[in-house]
């Protein structure tokens, strides 16, 4: 049960996300229950029962429906809410496509799990980092208050840029972990997050398709007006990706001027300004990291973290300035693009690559399906890789965090 | 060349029109053609039957004595052929005319 004062809430990341959604008085929630997200679904469905929450609540029976009614919903106008995790989550592929396509300010969970085969309902992050080419922002959480503050967030982001946001917080660690977490009360929270001014595309009075058939190149309309070929709506949602990097950074600044707290924008960082190693990673990895990065201090080595908040749009210029500095930079992913290296690895390379900043660059895979991974085997981990010498050993291949092979 | 910043969308639509989907009759590889001796309306100078209009998918044959077909946008379904009771409609494949669509401004001979 939480255990509640005026102002904070010792609750769990599934609750923290729909006190958010309450909070944000989305109009329709269509959700199908997955473990480990079912618990914002059913927090969700008592607050609408109890009246709580002025909100429909639709009942489907798929992960595909699910997103079919929150697109509807949102092309009528509404604010809408929906939750997944991995096999759920890709059940939905298709709708994602959908939704970023029709450039729908739709904000969803994702409590982060392992994609099946073998079945595991544990913690990674492959599910969200699978779907990430769809079109949809992704912001990481390292705690369930970042969790609450980027829910808000989020819808603010979504409905500046019309683009669709997933929030992925890490499934058990996050969703089932009870934490405090500051609950601010509704006034200032529709002071920050005004009601949606909707970019209502069903309209009786003005009847029209949506997404009807747009081939390769641009053509006129029946009135004349020479419209988009498929090519140039994918530009502008480029474009609108490349513009979320300057919006997610301001949403945050409003929302810490707000409320006092910021989550970091597109990444943050941890430790000394002139830290020799930095470890990265996305989520609650990021905040373990830290943790082992103080036991490094106490070993002599100057160590810090930077935390990916914005997986997409990639903050390549932010992580390049943040690394500049650093000697040696660890990657610490729980996902995998099988047949290369961690995602987050492969990109942060590429950015320091673009920047022309060029530390020792290591990879580590750590935590798939729900391995156990402690600040102690980081900070091992980060010895081992200072031991590394590229010019007798050549590239260090990605490790393997804490296998048992 | 004219670009499309002016139209405004950043998602895709339509408005229901005549053409609002482009000249779909470039879609087509074959043709109905209707043979006036078969047609039922035509026969009996009435508008008869009218079968290829009522299952038009895309509403270009009208409902006249005789039937017509709006070439600039039939896709060349075959559904009017299909369901015409005295078989009246034959499907002609746009191939066996090439030579009338060459495009005599573009066409190098080649």
């Amino acid at each position: 049960m939480a255990v509640k004062s005026p102002s904070v809430a010792v609750i769990t990341g599934n609750n923290a996300a729909a006190e958010a959604a309450r909070l944000a008085r989305v109009d329709v929630i269509a959700a199908y229950p997955i473990t480990p997200q079912s618990g914002v679904v059913e927090a969700l469905a008592a607050y609408v029962e109890s009246g709580k929450l002025n909100a429909e609540f639709v009942n489907v029976e798929s992960e595909h429906s699910a997103m079919g009614v929150c697109i509807g919903a949102a092309v009528a106008g509404s604010r809408v809410f929906t939750a997944s995790s991995a096999n759920g989550l890709a059940y939905m592929s298709e709708q994602l496509s959908w939704v970023a396509g029709s450039r729908l300010p739709i904000v969803m969970g994702c409590a982060n799990r392992a994609m099946s085969a073998p079945w595991n309902v544990l913690n990674d992050q492959q599910d969200a980092m699978s779907q990430r080419d769809h079109g949809w922002i992704q912001l990481y959480c390292r705690d369930n208050q970042e969790i609450f503050d980027t829910f808000l967030q989020a819808f603010r982001i979504a409905e500046l840029l019309s683009l669709p946001v997933m929030v992925c917080y890490d499934g058990f660690i996050l969703s089932h972990t009870v934490m405090p977490v500051e609950i601010p009360d509704q006034a200032a929270v529709d002071a920050f997050l005004p009601a949606l001014t909707p970019q209502i595309i069903v309209d009786n009075s003005d009847p029209r398709n949506i997404n009807p058939v747009t081939l390769a190149n641009p053509r006129e309309n029946g009135s004349g007006t020479l419209c988009h070929g498929y090519m140039e709506f994918r530009y502008l949602m480029q474009e609108a990706h490349q513009e979320a990097l300057n919006t997610i950074e301001s949403v945050d600044a409003e929302y810490a001027s707000a409320f006092g707290r910021s989550s970091g924008g597109l990444c943050w960082t941890y430790g000394p300004e002139d830290a020799e190693v930095i470890m990265v990673a996305a989520g609650s990895l990021a905040n373990e990291a830290t943790v082992a990065a103080d036991l490094l201090e106490e070993t002599g080595l100057r160590a810090g973290v930077l935390g990916i908040r914005s997986y997409r749009p990639f903050p390549d210029a932010a992580v390049a300035r943040a690394l500049k500095k650093a000697r040696r930079v660890i990657v610490f992913d729980k996902s995998l693009t099988y047949g290369y290296g961690g995602p987050i690895f492969i990109d942060v390379q590429a950015a320091l690559f673009r920047h022309q900043v060029t530390p020792e660059v290591h990879g580590y895979i750590a935590g798939l399906g729900g391995r156990d991974i402690n600040a102690r085997q980081l900070a091992e981990a980060v010895t081992e890789s200072m031991g590394w010498d590229r010019a007798q050993q050549g590239p260090k291949p990605t490790s393997w965090l804490n296998l048992q092979l | 060349m004219a670009g499309t910043k002016d139209c405004g969308q950043h998602t895709a639509m339509s408005w229901p029109c005549v053409g609002e989907a482009g000249k779909t009759g470039e879609w087509r590889t074959s043709r109905p053609v209707l043979i006036p001796d078969k047609c039922i309306a035509v026969q009996r100078n009435k508008a008869l039957c009218m079968q290829c209009w009522a299952f038009c998918p895309d509403s270009v044959i009208s409902k006249t004595v005789p039937p017509e077909i709006d070439l600039l946008y039939c896709k060349g379904c075959g559904i009017c052929a299909a369901v015409c009771p005295t078989q009246a409609i034959d499907m002609i494949a746009e191939t066996d005319e090439g030579q009338e669509t060459v495009q005599e401004d573009t066409c190098c001979g080649c």
